[in-house]
């Protein structure tokens, strides 16, 4: 059975210094969210208040309505898996994983079966008697998903439950929790920095700085539009290029960049009156800029050529001095040399404009 | 532990019994000796008396002189002649290195004053290297009685322990950083000189402190060997003795001076170490490499010296142990004389040491345990002030422990003088720290994680204690509980303050029997003790996968 859960207002201390800053946010039943943000933004702190094992100083923190601040973490009925994994190593695979069910008021044969099945879901079962020192990184990272699961949590906790591992594993690893836990549909709580991971698995991501959510949304939206510059950066690569949001006399926008490269805008909200212009910054992913054909574009000189198969990567340095990194698709005989001159066209449908703080998407229909 | 919610659980109730067994058995006693120190024992006004008569008297003052200069030799010599052993046995290949090491380790383990009484049965005036040096050169080798025998007895007894600590730093240093230095142009004695040696001195001032307070509280050696050369030891436990019933007053207050003066060199040495102690562990290790010519044959010569001279005196006891025996001496053959007379007349000691012994490594094991676990994974003041009390029995010397427990015991509402509970609780008290530091040092390598998976999983905080924390700490646990089992059989310094005619251990029974002249008596039961120590080391090497020992 698993829960909904809802952070009102949510506060964590230590000592003096707030960490989270009353917090909101809902998590749906069954969902697959993640916590995603650079170090020290509070994702682990966040995850260890749901798990009961950091107190929490303001706020509440709901499982389907009930309040549950001060409930133990043992009667929270969590199952969770931990960075470092930690698997008794004095226990072996399937002790480790009956562990949760000794606790529990379930029978002994009921244990056999359950811990045999969950060993099946998650393919240990072979190593059912090994001990946990004779595993793999792998094999003991399905031992802690197995132990957290199989006592039929309200909710998974997972906190970088892949950081240990090496990267082709990573990408085995995600696909197999991801597959899992559709399969036992959990509300589950992950927490990564890696944002191509959060993008793999997740119903919904949250971005978080310093404590405080900058976005939550699908791993398309956030992609496709970040609601801050924060977000846009930390998400995926882009360029962050000044420009002017020219409002004509007819009520159309366009966006200005370097001296005369003009884009229509079609979705812009801004309180800018017709005939104005104002500052703003755009963000143009390295996939929206094109070497243009017809001349018209921002000019620069290419600096660095980068051939990788599938896609040549390339920086160019503009005329006002900024270098921006652009992908292209490979083709046959489209190899562009290094102090070679160019004109750069961006895509302008799918690009984001900001204010010039940084801090709003003037796109229209962006959820924040 | 992170935020963990402060609750009140059963680990507050068991932190504060062990907190009130604490201040009852060390800080009540303590606090006992520092009141009998400042109040007339007749009259019962407050009174300065015994501290001026400590200070304006000669007598006094030269067994504090004599006390400092035993100390500071021993410890600077112990330092002299271990740390050059432990870097040869780290850079050269010696053979049979792993038996050395094991023998430097089983001489440490005994006790002290059983070396002095073989080093007079070898060098005094009747002994057997003296006598053979006589009749095959006809001169007479200088008295080892007094400050040269205290000197001789406790820098072979105490410098193993530098040994091994020094080992341990050595095994720490990277070769990359030899190499990197030799890179530089910096080799031989300079490169020891400059890189070496400041790596290792906060290891060297560690050992010194302990080899320094052991010395200092010595009081077997020079009662045995020091004929007449008094030390501070020695003053407090005549004081003490002679005047039981009496005025004990002025041992107290002895007892107190010397209590200030350790902590004064205690703290001092911690200044000092913390200010220069780096972290190390090494990825590549230096490994020892054959020597070759003159270098490897001094070299040799040097380890296999030192570990003859180490092991001398409890070989030779074994030795005489076999030897028949006519009355007190010693005379031509073998047989089982000794071992059959230890029996008979001293056979309850064993059994004495036997049982209390056991009773307190139950306890120690208990407590250190729990200590361990409050210490490490429990942080707050009460946790704070534990750690602080278990760390007192390294400045509080033994008799001086025995005379503060007597003294508070002796008397209504609570008489434990002349029970085998007195003892038991000094044995508890002076030799948790091994097993809670061995048991504290794996909990620190148990992530805090794995009690939170526990907890995660519903297991309730007793469980997750005994069925996850427990088992992993437990080889830890029990390699410091056969140090401590050792220490205590070994003990000498608070039992013969705190025993009476049924509480006689062994290490007591060879004491009185070396001072009656019951050499054969006395080499039965020391051997005996040899062999326990030797049999408990093994079954410690088992245990623990290790080969050394950290103390
Ligand atoms: N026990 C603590 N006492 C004081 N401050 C803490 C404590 N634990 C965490 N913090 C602070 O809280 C902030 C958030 O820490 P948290 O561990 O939640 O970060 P994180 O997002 O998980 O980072 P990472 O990706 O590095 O794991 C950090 O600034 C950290 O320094
Ligand atoms: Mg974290």
């Amino acid at each position: 059975m698993s829960v909904a859960i809802s952070f009102q207002e949510i506060v964590k201390k230590y000592g003096d210094t707030t960490v989270i800053p009353e917090l909101s946010l809902d998590i749906q039943k069954g969902e697959f969210f993640t916590l995603l943000g650079p170090s020290g933004c509070g994702k682990t702190t966040l995850l260890r208040m749901v798990a009961g094992f950091n107190s929490i100083e303001g706020g509440a923190l709901a499982f389907n309505e009930k309040v549950m601040n001060d409930v133990p973490p043992g009667k929270r009925n969590i199952g969770m898996v931990f960075q470092n994994y930690a698997i008794f190593p004095h226990l072996n695979v399937s002790e480790n994983v009956a562990f949760g069910l000794q606790n529990r008021k379930v029978s002994k044969a009921d244990q056999q079966r359950r811990v045999s099945d969950i060993l099946n879901t998650v393919k240990i079962d072979i190593y059912k008697d090994r001990m946990p020192k004779n595993l793999s990184g792998g094999q003991q990272q399905r031992v802690a998903l197995a132990r957290a699961i199989v006592i039929n949590p309200d909710v998974l906790l997972m906190d970088e439950p892949l950081s240990n591992l090496d990267a082709q594993l990573r990408v085995d690893m995600r696909n197999a929790i991801k597959s899992i836990q559709r399969e036992v549909g959990i509300t589950t709580v992950y927490v990564t920095h890696d944002q191509e991971e959060a993008m793999a698995v997740s119903d919904r991501i949250a971005v978080m700085k310093s404590g405080v959510i900058q976005q939550v949304g699908s791993p398309r939206d956030i992609y496709q539009r970040p609601a801050n510059l924060f977000v846009a950066t930390f998400i995926g690569r882009t360029n962050v290029i000044d420009a002017k949001l020219e409002i004509g006399t007819d009520g159309e926008a366009s966006v200005v960049v370097g001296r005369d490269y003009s884009l229509p805008m079609l979705a812009l909200q801004s309180q800018v009156k017709p005939g104005e212009s104002v500052a703003v910054r755009i963000s143009v992913r390295p996939e929206e800029f094109v070497l243009s054909e017809d001349g018209r574009g921002l000019a620069g000189k290419v600096v660095n050529n980068v051939f990788l198969g599938l896609n040549t990567h390339l920086v160019v340095k503009l005329d006002n001095g900024q270098e921006v990194e652009i992908i292209q698709q490979s083709a046959a005989n489209d190899e562009v040399n290094i102090g070679q001159t160019v004109r750069l066209a961006i895509l302008s449908e799918t690009i984001n404009v900001y204010d010039a703080s940084g801090e709003r998407n003037l796109n229209r229909g962006t959820r924040i | 532990m992170t935020g963990r919610m402060k609750r009140w659980d059963i680990w507050s109730l068991i932190t504060f019994v062990i907190f009130a067994g604490y201040m009852i058995f060390l800080a009540l006693p303590l606090f006992m000796l520092l009141i009998k120190s400042f109040f007339d024992g007749t009259t019962g006004d407050f009174s300065l008396a015994y501290f001026t008569k400590f200070f304006s008297k000669a007598y006094y003052m030269n067994a504090v002189w004599n006390s400092i200069k035993v100390t500071v030799s021993v410890t600077v010599l112990s330092m002299l002649v271990a740390g050059p052993l432990a870097y040869i046995m780290t850079i050269a290949k010696i053979k049979g290195s792993g038996t050395v090491r094991i023998l430097i380790l089983i001489s440490s383990m005994s006790a002290p004053f059983i070396g002095a009484y073989a080093w007079i049965l070898l060098l005094g005036r009747n002994g057997v290297i003296t006598n053979f040096i006589f009749d095959v050169f006809g001169f007479r080798m200088p008295d080892i009685y007094g400050f040269s025998g205290i000197l001789l007895v406790l820098t072979l007894q105490l410098s193993p322990l530098i040994f091994m600590y020094v080992s341990g730093a050595l095994k720490n240093v990277d070769n990359s950083l030899m190499e990197a230095a030799e890179s530089m142009n910096c080799t031989g004695l300079r490169k020891m000189w400059k890189i070496l040696v400041p790596l290792i001195t906060p290891t060297l001032l560690a050992g010194g402190l302990l080899v320094f307070m052991r010395a200092f509280a010595d009081f077997g050696t020079p009662m045995l060997i020091g004929e007449g050369y008094r030390t501070v030891p020695v003053l407090i436990f005549n004081e003490f003795i002679s005047e039981v019933g009496g005025d004990d007053g002025f041992a107290a207050a002895i007892s107190v001076i010397v209590v200030l003066f350790a902590t004064a060199v205690f703290l001092l040495q911690k200044f000092v170490a913390n200010r220069k102690s780096y972290s190390m562990s090494a990825l590549n290790p230096i490994e020892p490499k054959k020597l070759k010519g003159i270098a490897n044959a001094a070299a040799h010569v040097y380890v296999y010296l030192f570990t003859i001279l180490a092991m001398m005196p409890q070989a030779y006891v074994a030795y005489t142990s076999f030897q028949k025996t006519s009355g007190k001496i010693f005379v031509d053959g073998y047989s089982l004389d000794s071992y059959r007379a230890a029996f008979a007349k001293v056979g309850d000691s064993i059994y004495n040491t036997f049982i209390m012994a056991g009773i307190t490594i139950v306890i120690i094991t208990l407590a250190a345990v729990l200590i361990a676990y409050v210490t490490v994974k429990r942080k707050g003041a009460v946790a704070n002030l534990l750690d602080t009390f278990t760390m007192l029995p390294y400045i509080v010397p033994g008799s001086i422990l025995g005379i503060a427990l007597l003294v508070t015991f002796n008397k209504q509402p609570l008489v434990l003088s002349g029970t085998a509970v007195i003892l038991i609780a000094a044995f508890v008290i002076r030799r948790l720290p091994y097993t809670i530091r061995s048991s504290a040092a794996v909990l620190h390598q148990v992530n805090d994680s794995i009690e939170e998976a526990a907890i995660s999983l519903g297991a309730s905080t007793m469980r997750t204690f005994f069925k996850i924390t427990v088992p992993m700490m437990i080889s830890g646990v029990f390699a410091g509980a056969i140090i401590s089992w050792i220490s205590i059989i070994t003990e000498l310094s608070t039992s013969i303050i705190l025993y009476t005619g049924n509480t006689r251990t062994m290490t007591v029974a060879v004491y009185t029997e070396v001072v009656r002249g019951n050499y054969g008596v006395a080499a039965a039961l020391s051997t005996l003790l040899t062999a326990i120590t030797v049999l408990s080391l093994l079954l410690f090497f088992k245990l623990s996968g290790k080969k050394e020992v950290t103390m």
